[in-house]
């Protein structure tokens, strides 16, 4: 059989994560090719309703990076996104769910070895944790 | 809105950095086959002329509607291409940008299939998150004519001078009672010589004296609002207890003052009183009262300066202010610390007296310094018939900071060669890792040094331990000899690096400006962009970026003061075009939006419904993914849009 290959995707902030993924392409870190990344402006901007699309349309895994707590370019929406996500890890589980396979992150635009680190390590759990079992 | 708006995919080789991994042919096959696409081509740099003109040509040619260019990250290029669109008549927010450099070919170079494979979902979720864009109007605002400099050393100095003689209204901002930075406490300046103040202090008197400058000395930045244009600003003032505009710096006040302290200007090598100048030439020149260490505000009695000022300019009524001022743009110049040599126990600072920092240095050999100028040893006021210089003492230091500090080696060679000066009996040692001496005349400046007799050691002591008369102890191998040195000196100098302050973390959250790896403020492009931040509007000078010298520092002001003026210069710019708004007929007037805003820019009608001020919103999303209404929605980044971007990144997508 075929090795499990997670499909993961990320939703990072334009100010500190994307910049913190692009760090990890200029100091030409390498990290499995498992991640699609979708740019916003904050991370606050993912509503509970786009990370369900997201596993409904066959994501193994979501990511929502951010801006360090204090570091938010909008003053705290980093804030808001960190209540909100620890709310939809227990909607997750709800629905049988692992709520690991949502994760959050604080990336700063400097930390691209955390970034791709975080991007491994996230696409080494999906795969021992394999596919979302349908029940 | 049609469902197949004709769209141009171009993908970007750039030269190998994409091409050398991604089959930029397949992606480009696999783009035609997209219903929306018209045309697909692949070339050598997108970003050229010839790019750029394909593209525009395309737009002619085949009426093209949406234009997706997949190449390096759209940091770097996207306002490039939507440029080319408006240019051929089409809205700029009709283009999508896919990265395949840096989050692509860049971080997968040895999976080249599987990159492949990576770039074609992301080119077919942007053309189909294309489909659903919408043309935007760029709303523009009015600048504020003034300009905040935060720090006031030779950087902070050079760029609110370039400023105010250019008609800029600037508020220069410095946390210490005087300007002059750490240039200020310098005896000579490499390679020249120059005396460091005489060439400084007529600087900081013309920023005395330039009507367009507002100084605020003794004050800290507590707190930044707002964004490019018309950035808020509030400042802490903190009491001075004299009076600016009354005192003459006359001195008498300081020669009654019965409390004696430290002197942390000449870092406790002398004493200054508790009311004091820091020196001399200090700007603004006016006393100040050490509230930490004045009897009359310790212990309530005292107040003898207050009796012998004839001017009456000691009130001790003084309150802390909070000064509020709006700013167009900001130049942020607060220097470096000194990287405390302490930490390197090995070495004894702190701990043996006769180890000094080469700041310490410039204090003791400095003619208005504590000693005079005569170089002294701290324990026994002898003068010392040796001395040893250490180099990259906390830099090139994986314990410490790796990188290297780039003018240390230079200040030795100075400070060696000012004691030969001096000296000429004395020995001068200095034990390198590598000597770097790259500048104009650096070169030159280091054979003097030779030729007067200094001996340049390569190798790094491990330890320094004391001996009898407080002399040190020095073991180090010469690693061009293989020889281990055993060596008594009378002095050592630690040539300790440059450091980012340690405010700077507090100020960048403040100014939500990025930090490099190494601590200091990042900036926009290291290359082409090298004085300009993450934050439209906030520049940088000096060695807030990395240590420089005083050339690079008084280079780099000028650089940021020119970003300055090219904005200041505009009547208006433009606003955030990526705003939220609201869709009446579904607002239920709950106001959770209004409870997350960060801006207060949503409230409510008459009519109860919740409204957006577009030119204070910033654009964030918050109050969108709050909505429980669905009713707010983020412009570029609707629900449809994101939601189409997802669909079609995961259908048929295989890692």
């Amino acid at each position: 059989m075929e090795k499990f290959e997670p499909r993961i995707v990320g939703f990072l902030c334009r100010w500190c994560s994307y910049a913190g993924a692009d760090n990890a392409g200029v100091s030409r870190m390498e990290y499995p090719p498992n991640l699609r990344v979708i740019k916003v402006m904050c991370s606050s901007r993912i509503n509970p309703t786009i990370i369900l699309k997201a596993f409904n349309e066959g994501a193994d895994g979501v990511l929502i990076a951010g801006c360090h707590p204090g570091d938010c370019h909008y003053v705290k929406g980093n804030y808001f996104t960190r209540r909100r996500i620890a709310l939809v890890k227990k909607l997750l589980e709800y629905v049988g769910i692992e709520p690991k396979r949502l994760r959050i992150e604080w990336v700063s635009a400097s930390e691209g070895n955390k970034f791709a680190a975080l991007v491994k390590e996230m696409t080494n759990e999906l795969r021992e944790l394999g596919p979302i079992k349908n029940g | 809105m049609k469902k197949h708006p004709r769209t141009g995919v171009y993908i970007c080789e750039c030269g190998h950095n994409i091409g050398g991994v991604v089959d930029v042919k397949k992606v480009t096959e696999y783009a035609k086959t997209l219903p929306p696409v018209v045309v697909a081509r692949y070339n050598k740099y997108t970003c050229s002329e010839l790019g750029q003109s394909s593209i525009a040509k395309d737009i002619r040619d085949h009426k093209l509607e949406r234009v997706v260019v997949a190449s390096c990250s759209p940091s770097l290029h996207e306002h490039i291409f939507q440029k080319v669109l408006e240019g051929s008549g089409l809205n700029p927010y009709l283009f999508e940008m896919v990265n395949i450099r840096e989050q692509c070919s860049w971080v997968h170079h040895n999976e080249p299939e599987k990159a492949t494979e990576k770039a074609k979902d992301l080119v077919r979720a942007a053309v189909m998150r294309a489909t659903l864009l919408e043309p935007l109007e760029k709303p523009t605002k009015s600048v504020e004519k003034s300009a905040l400099v935060i720090g006031g050393g030779i950087g902070g100095i050079s760029a609110a001078l370039y400023l105010a003689n250019n008609g800029v209204k600037t508020y220069l901002v410095e946390k210490e009672p005087s300007i002059g930075g750490h240039m200020a406490m310098l005896d000579k300046t490499f390679p020249t010589l120059d005396c460091s103040l005489c060439i400084l202090s007529p600087r900081m008197v013309e920023v005395r004296q330039n009507p367009n400058i507002e100084l605020l000395a003794n004050s800290d930045v507590v707190e930044i609002s707002g964004s490019v244009g018309d950035f808020r600003v509030k400042i802490k003032k903190r009491p001075r207890f004299v009076d600016p505009d009354k005192c003459v710096a006359c001195g008498a006040c300081s020669a009654k003052c019965p409390t004696k302290v430290k002197d942390d200007f000449n870092f406790g090598f002398s004493e200054r009183k508790a009311i004091y100048i820091p020196f001399p030439q200090a700007v603004p020149n006016c006393y100040l009262i050490d509230k930490n260490n004045c009897l009359y505000l310790n212990k309530g009695v005292c107040r003898i300066c207050e009796k012998t000022c004839e001017r009456k300019a000691i009130d001790f009524n003084q309150k802390e202010e909070v000064i509020e001022l709006k700013a167009g743009a900001i130049v942020v110049a607060t220097g470096f610390d000194l990287f405390d040599a302490s930490e390197k126990k090995q070495y004894g600072y702190k701990c043996y007296p006769n180890v000094i920092s080469n700041l310490d240095f410039e204090r003791l050999i400095n003619a208005s310094g504590p000693t005079d100028g005569k170089l002294k040893r701290p324990s026994d006021g002898k003068s010392p018939q040796s001395v040893a210089f250490i180099q990259c003492v906390g830099s090139r230091d994986k314990n410490t900071a790796s990188y290297c500090s780039r003018v240390c080696c230079m200040i030795t060679v100075k400070q060696a060669l000012l004691i030969k000066e001096k000296y000429p009996e004395t020995e001068v040692f200095v034990y390198y890792t590598d000597m770097r001496t790259p500048g104009k005349n650096f070169e030159e400046f280091y054979e003097k040094a030779r030729s007067k007799g200094v001996v340049f050691i390569r190798g790094k002591p491990g330890e320094i331990t004391e001996s009898a008369e407080s002399r040190l102890r020095i073991l180090a191998e010469d690693i061009d000899s293989g020889i281990l040195l055993d060596n008594e000196i009378d002095l050592v100098v630690l040539a300790a690096g440059l450091r980012p302050p340690k405010e700077l973390r507090d100020l960048a959250q403040k100014l939500h400006a990025s930090l490099s790896p190494d601590g200091f403020l990042a900036e926009a492009h290291p290359k082409l962009h090298p004085t300009e931040t993450n934050i439209d509007g906030v520049f940088l000078a000096g060695c807030v970026q990395f240590p420089k010298d005083i050339p690079d520092t008084v280079a780099t002001a000028g650089n940021a003061a020119a970003g300055v003026l090219n904005l200041l210069n505009k009547d208006r710019i433009e606003a955030e075009s990526i705003t939220a708004w609201v869709d009446i007929k579904k607002c239920s007037g709950c106001g959770s939006c209004i409870l997350v805003c960060p801006y207060d820019a949503i409230s409510l009608d008459e009519d109860g419904k919740a409204v957006v001020d577009e030119i204070v919103c910033k654009g964030c999303g918050s109050c969108v993914a709050t909505c429980l209404s669905g009713a707010i929605q983020q412009r570029h980044y609707t629900d449809k849009q994101l939601i189409s971007q997802l669909k079609a990144l995961l259908k048929d997508g295989k890692v």
